[in-house]
């Protein structure tokens, strides 16, 4: 019986990368919700998205470097998020131009923007691979741990280490400001209470003077910003390689319909949920349940439920369940 | 000439069959006009006409002698008419206080005054200020949607059908409000299920049947109309 270890062993391996991963796909689920709030539509060019805004990131963080501009210990990227997110804001802004405008002109139906959507992610995906190819870059510099594990086992006296990484702690900063900022601005702001109305009752906010065509422009650059920041923070924690993040868009979809489309907090309950549940669901307890039993009672396999190979299934079985049982989702968002 | 007068207006929603023929409404400032027939008979659609919900193909609406048949809804609320539609009229997820904040949107000036008016107009309003709209009963939801109206100072306030769905209490309550409403100078224009009381309350009131005028006079008078009594009012 080692209660204490048994604790650090599962605040390494569970309760960090869970925090950190759950970070990420709030953001993006934030991004996903913040569309079909707005333009209500699912949006499957987002994980796209933050592909494109991590590519931008990595593609100035070489700039900076090159240039001999550091933000050490802070990992340079840290600092080509800003240009990035003005790439993107652009990058969004002109394929709403080129592509969603038409179609809300016309009316059409929901599921017709969704097929553009698709057919966005596609070409976006494409232009990613045309600039950046598709190998995976590595994308962190400075320093790479906050705590490192070994620091922690002389500190504390413990076996186990608790290792927290620069991304991490980055990742659930960033992710506080960013939501803290959002809320304060849909809450306070009349811009951001211009929009919440729109997404409550399109027809009424037309009446009541608010401009559309400047809700759907704040909407995407908010979007812009969300998408870059969880997708660079991303690439920043677990190594940026384009083709994961037309994986991510399934737990970040997840997050999204879990917490109730439409919904800012049901996203970022969301986005926990689904990391949490993916983080626990395929990791090998054997390690924590060893210092629980008695040393006869040890378990021979591993104790995981699922191999990390099927880490989607868990997005996929969450989103299921949740479509049939409650279709709204946690907070009761609009249903698909 | 009336104040805001939708003349001779046809057509009908898209590229559809039109619904309106040769129709005319208007109202004049500080008074009631009420648009009242059986279902089906376009009153709805010529009060969406008059503000702009769909496109003409003969006529014109005038506000103060002003043509604005080719204004979009949205700048006919810069030009000072505000519309309750009849349902979906509040944002359910904001309370009552931003749903007044929003009707004054386009409004730069301080809001305060008008908001303090709306309060004084619906006392419950102040009370459930900070509640969802979308929490209220359909009597006080319909006093949010009037109320939200209200907060853009309009020089016309057009009602589709306020009294729908609430008790008859109810419905005394909100005519006699709209009667304040129109003493402040405000022009309204409303389409009626209730025609009697609607008539009783009304300036003028305008009979559509199929999408035409089939009677216009004075409410009082439409009232003692013993035709208009028996095809409309039951008797």
């Amino acid at each position: 019986m080692d209660l204490l270890n048994a604790l650090v062993a599962l605040a390494n391996y569970i309760i960090v990368p869970g925090i950190a991963y759950g970070s990420q796909l709030a953001l993006g689920a934030l991004g996903v919700t913040l569309v079909y709030g707005i333009l209500r539509f699912s949006n499957f060019t987002h994980g796209e998205t933050m592909s494109a805004g991590a590519m931008f990131a990595i593609l100035f963080m070489w700039l900076f470097q090159s240039l001999g501009i550091s933000i050490a210990p802070l990992p340079t990227i840290v600092l080509g998020l800003v240009p990035a997110i003005i790439c993107m804001i652009i990058y969004l802004l002109i394929t709403d131009r080129l592509v969603y405008r038409y179609y809300r002109q016309q009316k059409a139906k929901p599921v017709i923007f969704l097929v553009a959507s698709t057919g966005l992610m596609f070409l976006t995906n494409g232009i990613i691979r045309f600039i950046i190819g598709p190998d995976e870059q590595r994308v962190s510099d400075g320093a790479r741990f906050v705590l490192k594990a070994r620091e922690f086992k002389q500190l504390t006296g413990l076996n186990e280490g608790l290792a927290i990484k620069t991304s991490q702690l980055i990742t659930v900063i960033a992710a506080v400001v960013i939501v803290a900022a959002l809320f304060w601005f849909l809450e306070k702001t009349k811009s951001g209470k211009s929009m919440r109305a729109y997404s409550d009752n399109e027809n009424l906010a037309l009446l009541s003077g608010i401009n559309p065509d400047r809700v759907v422009m704040i909407a995407w650059t908010l979007t812009a910003i969300l998408a870059t920041i969880a997708g660079a923070l991303y690439g920043l924690d677990k190594g940026y390689k384009p083709f994961t993040y037309l994986q991510l868009l399934l737990p970040v979809f997840a997050s999204a319909i879990v917490g109730g489309l439409g919904s800012p907090i049901g996203a970022i309950v969301g986005g926990f949920i689904i990391a949490f549940s993916e983080v626990t669901i395929t990791y090998a307890f054997k390690k924590v349940v060893k210092y629980l039993v008695p040393e006869s009672w040890a378990p021979e396999g591993l104790v995981q439920l699922l191999s990390t190979d099927y880490k989607f299934a868990v997005s996929f079985v969450i989103l299921v369940v949740v479509l049939i049982v409650m279709p709204t989702g946690i907070f009761r968002g609009k249903s698909l | 000439m009336s104040y805001l007068i939708g003349q001779n207006m046809t057509g009908g929603y898209g590229r559809g069959a039109d619904i309106l023929h040769d129709c005319t409404v208007g109202v004049e400032k500080g008074e009631i006009a009420v648009i009242v027939g059986p279902n089906g008979a376009g009153k709805s659609t010529a009060m969406k006409a008059v503000f702009g919900m769909l496109n003409l193909r003969e006529g014109s609406v005038l506000i103060d002698g002003e043509d604005i048949t080719g204004l979009t809804p949205q700048a006919r609320v810069r030009k000072g008419m505000a519309f309750v539609p009849q349902t979906e009229n509040v944002f359910p997820s904001m309370t009552v206080e931003d749903n007044l904040r929003m009707g004054a949107f386009i409004r730069e000036d301080d809001i305060t005054q008008s908001m303090e008016q709306v309060f004084g107009l619906f006392p419950i309003l102040e009370e459930k200020r900070l509640q969802p709209a979308g929490e209220l009963s359909g009597g006080q939801r319909q006093q949010v949607a009037v109320g939200r109206a209200l907060m853009t100072q309009p020089k016309v306030l057009m009602l589709d059908e306020p009294t729908a769905g609430v008790s008859p209490i109810v419905m005394d309550e909100l005519f006699d409000r709209i009667i304040e409403v129109a003493r402040t100078g405000i022009a309204i224009l409303m389409v009626e299920q209730n025609a009697k009381q609607a008539l009783n309350i009304a300036d003028k009131g305008y009979v559509l049947v199929q999408g035409r005028n089939r009677f216009t006079d004075t409410g009082a008078a439409l009232l003692a109309d013993p035709e208009v009594r028996k095809a409309f009012l039951g008797g």
